[in-house]
């Protein structure tokens, strides 16, 4: 729900079953406003059996392949990406060591080359952090759409979801420490502070 | 400064360890350990002797906002200078960092400069 609240899920069965009980009991003459009413309750029956084959559909290969799918290779690009790191940190350490034979402006030459693929290597912790994320993003829609497909009760067979950290965290909120909620993970371009920025706001309490 | 002190590493990508174990290297801080949590990383601390903590801090089971506090509520430990690394560059995480007592604060990415200036900086004030 948008709220966050739960509310009980609407009976498709039940809703279908009164505009057919509506329609079944009205036979004889009819005025113009029981005529549109009868319109709109036919057109009531026909959104909501619409809505539950939508549903239906849903279920089995989509959610069930699809979405897992999805996640695994989220999975394998920060496996690949830290084995690819740290392969370019093995070599990087072979460097350094021929760095210590080596003398004057070709040694430090070196060195700094070394140093800023050190820094440029810290990508793979940030690809990983926001790759984390949209991994859990993608649970949460699954559980989410596997809820509303239960609620409307569809006979199709349905993979077993584990619950996603994301929404477990959700209902033991109380429980979580200061460092738990405060952890989001790393901004989008221009919503965080620049390191320049913290440096003034570390400052602003001395 | 004394570079032969024992430094402290705690992050939950081993990538990263090795990253700042390096740039660690480079100046001339060769004694380093490592723990992946704020929990490992609270009971080395208990166990041997760190002049500097350099902390993630979105870790688990324990966060490395979390670990500072335990840090500074420890009587032995509360002293010891802990400069949080981390993804996380909202003002209120930095805030919060203060609060609980933070050396220093470095924002990923960050390169071997800002490192060696904040490390300078919370060492000469220790």
């Amino acid at each position: 729900m948008p709220d966050g609240t739960s509310h009980p899920a609407p009976d498709a069965d039940r809703i279908e079953a009164a505009v057919r009980q509506v329609l079944g009991s009205l036979n004889g003459d009819l005025t113009v406003k029981e005529a549109a009413l009868l319109g709109e309750l036919e057109a009531l029956g026909r959104t909501v059996s619409r809505a539950k084959a939508e549903i239906a559909a849903l279920g089995g290969q989509q959610l069930g392949e699809h979405i897992p799918a999805a996640s695994d290779e989220l999975d394998a690009v920060v496996s690949h990406t830290a084995t690819a790191t740290n392969e370019i940190l093995d070599v990087c350490e072979g460097l350094e060591r021929l760095q210590g034979t080596l003398d004057g402006a070709v040694a430090e030459a070196l060195g700094t080359a070394v140093t800023r693929i050190y820094e440029a290597c810290s990508f793979q912790d940030i690809t990983g952090q926001r790759i984390g994320k949209v991994v859990a993003a993608l649970k949460t829609i699954e559980a989410r759409i596997n809820a509303v497909q239960s609620d409307f009760g569809t006979d199709q067979p349905r993979a077993v979801v584990p619950a996603p950290a994301v929404v477990i965290a959700a209902t033991a909120v109380a429980a979580r420490t200061e460092g738990e909620r405060l952890a989001n993970g790393p901004a989008l371009p221009g919503a965080g502070v620049s390191q320049d920025e913290i440096d003034r706001l570390l400052a602003s309490f001395d | 400064m004394d570079k032969t002190m024992n430094v402290l590493i705690v992050d939950d990508y081993k990538t990263m360890l090795r990253i700042i174990r390096n740039l660690l290297k480079q100046l001339d801080f060769n004694n380093v350990d490592e723990a992946s949590d704020g929990a490992e990383a609270l009971s080395k601390l208990r166990g041997g002797n760190f002049g500097l903590v350099i902390s993630d801090w979105n870790m688990a089971p324990m966060t490395g906002l979390d670990l500072l506090k335990e840090v500074r509520a420890d009587q032995r430990l509360a002293r010891t200078p802990f400069i949080m690394i981390t993804a996380e560059s909202k003002t209120e995480n930095v805030i919060a960092a203060k609060a609980a007592g933070v050396s220093n604060y470095i924002v990923k990415p960050f390169n071997a400069e800002t490192l060696r200036e904040k490390i300078e900086k919370v060492l000469v004030h220790a």
